[in-house]
């Protein structure tokens, strides 16, 4: 089984206030750490599960900036075999058709039997990239999948669907699958991974490269144009208990619930 | 023309939720765009769908074909990328929901359309429809535009918007699939329903959610002791099942179930919209976070900004001694 999978570097914003850049059209992200996002993480471990199970080979691809290497060996010290980085300021990242387009040109030429990737990004939620993928490939896919069976030529993928339940399909090779969380235990690299990921392949390549035109991924290219960001006024429905310090928070938490008869 | 398209979401005989949210946001879209709401029902032997749905649309497009009993992502696709050829909507409204992330993307492609995800809002300036999807889990608001095309592709954010009120007689169409064969690559096998577990949280009366906030393992022992003072059941986000803290069917949010506590006390969740879809039902809701920003307090009905770690110690002491 020869496998490829698509990774995102993503800055962890989860318990932090955001601001935007002076341009109004991004998000000041100068003060995160960046690493892997969720679900790709589960998507490589299920990529080197399968490739320990069923033998072939795992390829890493990612469109990222040079920092973004760190996070690529991560992946190859997991159990990827080798890796492509595509780095290119012309692709208008938040077009997840555009991102797809490049993505499928950098595995479209290759043998190819299985492509993962997370089912969204933390940082844009648009849950788009791998299905776009699929269909830019000529390849059936399945979304949101929590469990995979490989078969004789197909895949069986088990994709979850509002209320805990489970769609069963089964698609034949080769297919996308886009990978949710919770479908493994993503592993942490072994010290030995570590270091021979530093001599494994890692392809740096621009649109040129590629040979794919920018004005087809470009922001002229798409058909969505963005106007401009702002942060949302959070409509806060809440009291908030305010004290000097959160033991004093406490303490009026404690009467509040006290007094609702909600203890 | 300029009707609006709205891919209508059944699964086991029953219509889903999101449907009568879209059909809101499309009815209140379709006059600016001089367009009827069209209900795009697809399936085999669902005339009372169709009936129903005539109550909140223009018409129902009802395509009956054995082919369409289950939601087949590439079964669908051939479908409405027919219907659109025919029919020329101006706007294809999908949920974004497992089915419609599953369908939509390959549409858009295959189609080439504007394509745009996760819509919280859609509006009409000019003539031309502008829509507004959030980044970063809701904590930012990004507006966009579009590049002129006879038909746009949006998938709509569930939960978003109140459900609309039956209120009209549309016409339903019955009409036979424009698809005539089988999809070989992709097959439905099955449903899979999820284990009933020791605890229906779906039935609790006192529930502590947990969230990304708690951190590590270790920290559980202190969330199981809050959740004893309050007699309350333990639940959790997303991120609290896939850390392992919790198992499946403690997960609260759109891929877990909706709860209806009376209390919900929400400790380290900032509140993505799959988890506050599933806390609707709560009567009251009172959260611990951080993030004074965080999505969570714009359904809290009390919140404290401040480290869950050094609040909910002193709570316990607190409650502890009555």
């Amino acid at each position: 089984m020869k496998t490829f999978v698509a990774i995102k570097y993503v800055p962890d914003t989860s318990e932090a206030e955001i601001n935007l850049d002076s341009t109004g059209m991004g998000v000041d992200t100068s003060r995160f750490s960046f690493d892997i996002n969720e679900a790709d993480n589960y998507a490589v471990e299920e990529a080197v599960q399968i490739k320990e199970n069923h033998g072939g080979s795992v390829s890493v691809v990612s469109i990222g900036p040079q920092d973004s290497e760190v996070t690529i060996r991560m992946a190859l010290a997991k159990g990827g075999d080798n890796a492509i980085r595509i780095e290119d300021s012309r692709i208008f990242e938040h077009d997840p058709l555009a991102v797809a387009k490049v993505l499928a040109s950098s595995i479209k030429d290759q043998e190819c039997d299985l492509v993962m990737t997370g089912c969204m990004a933390n940082d844009d939620g648009n849950m788009s990239v791998g299905v776009a993928l699929a269909e830019e490939l000529g390849v059936p896919h399945a979304a949101m999948v929590k469990q995979v069976e490989v078969l004789d030529g197909k895949v069986r993928a088990h994709r979850e669907l509002e209320g805990g339940l489970m769609e069963v399909v089964e698609l034949t090779l080769p297919a996308v699958l886009t990978i949710q969380t919770g479908i493994n235990e993503p592993r942490y690299a072994p010290i030995k991974g570590i270091r021979q990921a530093k001599k494994k392949e890692l392809k740096v390549m621009s649109l040129d490269d590629l040979g794919l035109p920018a004005d087809q991924v470009d922001e002229s290219a798409s058909k969505i144009k963005l106007n401009q960001m702002y942060i949302p006024e959070v409509e806060a429905k809440a009291e908030f208990i305010e004290g000097e310090d959160a033991e004093e928070k406490a303490v009026k938490l404690a009467e509040v619930l006290k007094k609702g008869g909600l203890v | 023309m300029g009707d609006v398209f709205v891919l209508i979401e059944h699964r086991q005989g029953e219509l889903r939720d999101i449907n009568w949210e879209m059909l809101n946001m499309a009815s209140q879209v379709a006059s600016d765009f001089e367009g009827e709401v069209v209900s795009v029902l697809l399936g085999s032997g669902v005339d009372d769908f169709a009936d129903k749905l005539s109550g909140a649309c223009s018409k129902v497009l009802y395509v009956d074909d054995p082919k369409l009993e289950n939601f087949n992502a590439d079964m669908y696709q051939k479908v409405l990328s027919s219907l659109i050829d025919e029919h020329k909507p101006t706007i294809v409204m999908v949920g974004h929901t497992a089915s419609g992330v599953d369908l939509a993307p390959a549409l858009a492609v295959e189609k080439d359309l504007p394509y745009l995800t996760d819509l919280i809002e859609l509006r009409n300036e000019g003539g031309k429809p502008v829509a507004v999807r959030q980044y970063y889990q809701g904590k930012v608001n990004a507006e966009f535009s579009f590049a002129d095309a006879d038909t746009y592709l949006f998938t709509i954010r569930e939960a978003a918007f109140e459900p609309i009120e039956p209120a009209q007689k549309g016409s339903v169409e019955k009409v036979e699939s424009p698809v005539k064969e089988e999809i070989d690559y992709r097959k439905f096998v099955e449903y899979v329903e999820a284990e009933i577990g020791e605890v229906d949280i779906t039935q609790s009366d006192m529930l502590i959610g947990i969230g990304r906030g708690v951190k590590e393992d270790k920290n559980m022992p202190m969330m199981e002791e809050l959740a004893q003072l309050f007699s309350a059941d333990l639940c959790g986000s997303r991120a609290a099942v896939d850390s392992g803290w919790l198992p499946h069917d403690r997960q609260v949010g759109t891929s877990g179930k909706s709860v209806k506590p009376k209390l919900y006390f929400a400790v380290g969740i900032s509140g993505a919209f799959q988890h506050l879809a599933g806390i609707k039902g709560a009567k009251t809701i009172v959260a611990i976070n951080k993030d004074a920003n965080a999505p969570i307090f714009a359904e809290a009905d009390y919140g404290v900004v401040d480290d869950l770690f050094k609040v909910v110690p002193k709570l316990v002491e607190e409650l502890k001694e009555g």
